[in-house]
């Protein structure tokens, strides 16, 4: 078995009896990176010297071992500030950006005396489906080098395929740490709104950016997610509530758990060999007890529209901060306004300008009723569907995305198309609920991703349904990787 | 498809600090009329009387004491500036001739 497929427990363990060291750990991330993301690449920017010399201090005083994250190696995603180390959000407008500061959850990783790897592509702040949108260069999917690994934390979810490293840290808008996970064939989590600290996430839209952990297996999820929870005096949409154990919720045991499954995200678009997996999946999980019935969730056709309205609205107002100021590229003007347009069209590339134009517009006087608050009335409707459904039962299941990988170039010419790839991911971020998407088979070779959606800050049930049938369906699903290592 | 004029784009344009070519304002033009057309969709539901939802969580006002602690320092601050001068940013000139 290869190393990273091991979970944490097997790792500390073995870091603790001196088995291996911290060193051999961090470097066999590093053996792995150089011998395979020549093909995929998944890193935009790696920590190579710092990491190595964290881990050689580690084996020296052995350090807290005790930390839940000791001698892990992490990558982290590249709208997540890293101080003294590069951060871009995939943009070439902060090509040059060295942040001052750390975000919330890699003083948490630091804390907790885990290592950061590198900063992992993405597409430009975290506007895409595929990280076509990457102003640096594509990521390829592990499982077949001619398909998107999704988006848009396909760097943080290929690198975890493939493993480079055995956990890394995505963000999630409106998809992007579950569609990647579901093309990548890794467990993904977006946590409920509020649970991780955003502060040190470059925003894109507030209101529904969530951080959350990629990793091989469910138990190692609910083990990083806990250690990237809690409330935060920087950020005050951050949640005063408690974080459990989430590992303790992993008892195998899901007899009698209530499973609700929509028909909406089993309709028209959605392809019939994602449906057909799905379905084996949720019945795997009625043969171990769970009860199982259909529900209806009826204004889920209208979350996309609602959410590119609302989502590019945000985005629009965050972005205004990229002004070729402070920091950033500066792009050379005679007067300040003509510095800041040219700025930032030189910086930004085509989907963030087009996010930016909508919402403006649909900020713009005049238009503001008809699109915005239309769009927020609607978005209260989507968090209603919910709450109904919660109130029978405990977990919401479907895929997580329409289709399997698709190919590159197959939907970038046409937004509309892609936006529509987010259709089963986008609602679940409206209403502000936690949702995992876990492998549950391949079809045609390609992972498919079983999505499980959760009440707020109930965690723990999706992860206690999520291990249930990791366990008992026993996939292990691994890429070949042919033709990648050299 | 709702109907995006060019003039429209160039103004939103403005607003939003960009500048486009004129194939590019062609093109949003284009692609913003599909979205918003699109977006119209939402006119199907009634939401008379149906409260925005701008945020998820029901927390409001959070405060904390107003304690004096470490700020950054100047040449940190200014680590990442494009331009400095005597220890501020420097941007080009603000005010006409």
């Amino acid at each position: 078995m290869a190393l990273f497929d091991e979970g944490y427990k097997s790792i500390h363990d073995r870091l603790h009896k001196k088995d291996l060291s911290v060193t051999e750990l961090v470097e066999e991330s590093y053996k792995n990176i150089q011998k395979t993301d020549a093909s995929i690449h998944a890193f935009l920017t790696l920590n190579k010297e710092a990491a190595l010399e964290k881990a050689k201090a580690l084996d020296a005083e052995r350090g807290n071992a005790d930390a839940a994250l000791f001698g892990l190696p992490i990558g982290v995603k590249d709208n997540i500030v890293t101080k003294n180390l590069k951060t871009t959000a995939a943009s070439q407008i902060l090509a040059n950006f060295e942040p001052l500061h750390n975000a919330t959850v890699v003083e948490k990783i630091n804390a907790q005396n885990g290592i950061v790897i590198g900063k992992l592509n993405m597409d430009e702040f975290a506007m895409g489906s595929s990280n076509e949108n990457s102003s640096y260069f594509k990521t390829l999917n592990p499982w077949d080098l001619t398909r998107v690994p999704g988006g848009s934390s396909g760097g943080s979810a290929a690198a975890v395929s493939a493993g480079m490293v055995p956990y890394s840290l995505g963000s999630d808008t409106g998809g992007s740490i579950r569609q990647p996970a579901a093309f990548c064939g890794v467990v993904g989590m977006k946590p409920t709104y509020g649970r991780v600290s955003r502060f040190g996430l470059i925003a894109f839209a507030s209101s529904l950016d969530q951080i959350g952990p990629f990793t091989r297996n469910v138990e190692d999820n609910a083990h990083l997610l806990q250690a990237i929870s809690g409330v935060d005096v920087y950020d005050s949409t951050s949640a005063n509530v408690d974080v459990p154990d989430f590992t303790k919720a992993l008892t195998g045991e899901v007899k009698g758990l209530r499973v609700a499954v929509p028909k909406e995200y089993f309709g028209e678009g959605v392809s019939e060999e994602v449906k057909t997996t799905v379905k084996k999946a949720i019945a795997q999980l009625e043969s171990l007890g769970a009860v199982v019935e259909e529900v209806s969730l009826p204004h889920s056709k209208y979350a996309v529209a609602a959410y590119y309205i609302i989502a590019s609205s945000e985005a629009s107002a965050n972005l205004a901060r990229f002004d070729g100021v402070r920091y950033g590229v500066r792009a050379a003007a005679d007067n300040l306004i003509d510095m800041y347009k040219k700025t930032r069209s030189e910086g930004f590339g085509e989907e963030v300008k087009r996010r930016i134009m909508l919402g403006t517009f649909a900020l713009s006087s005049g238009y503001y009723d008809a699109y915005y608050k239309k769009a927020q009335k609607v978005r209260t409707l989507i968090k209603r569907d919910f709450e109904k459904v919660f109130e029978n039962y405990d977990v919401v299941i479907g895929p997580t995305t329409p289709t399997t990988a698709f190919k590159i170039g197959e939907k970038i010419d046409d937004p509309l198309t892609m936006y529509a790839n987010d259709i089963l991911t986008i609602p679940v971020n409206l209403a502000g609920v936690p949702a995992i998407s876990v492998p549950c088979g391949l079809a045609n070779g390609l992972p498919v991703g079983l999505q499980i959606i959760g009440k707020p800050f109930d965690e723990a049930t999706i992860y206690r349904t999520a291990h249930a049938y990791e366990q008992a369906a026993n996939l292990k699903l691994t890429p070949a990787l042919e033709g990648v290592n050299a | 498809m709702a109907d995006i004029s060019k003039e429209q784009v160039k103004h939103v344009a403005h607003l939003a600090r960009l500048t486009f070519t004129e194939e590019e304002v062609e093109a949003f033009a284009k692609d913003l009329g599909d979205i918003i057309g699109f977006a119209e969709q939402l006119n199907e539901l009634d939401t008379e009387g149906v409260e925005e939802t701008t945020h998820v969580l029901d927390i409001a006002n959070v405060l904390r004491e107003d304690k004096v602690h470490d700020s950054l320092a100047r040449e940190e601050a200014l680590k990442n500036a494009p331009a400095e001068q005597e220890g501020q940013v420097k941007v080009p000139k603000v005010l006409g001739e």
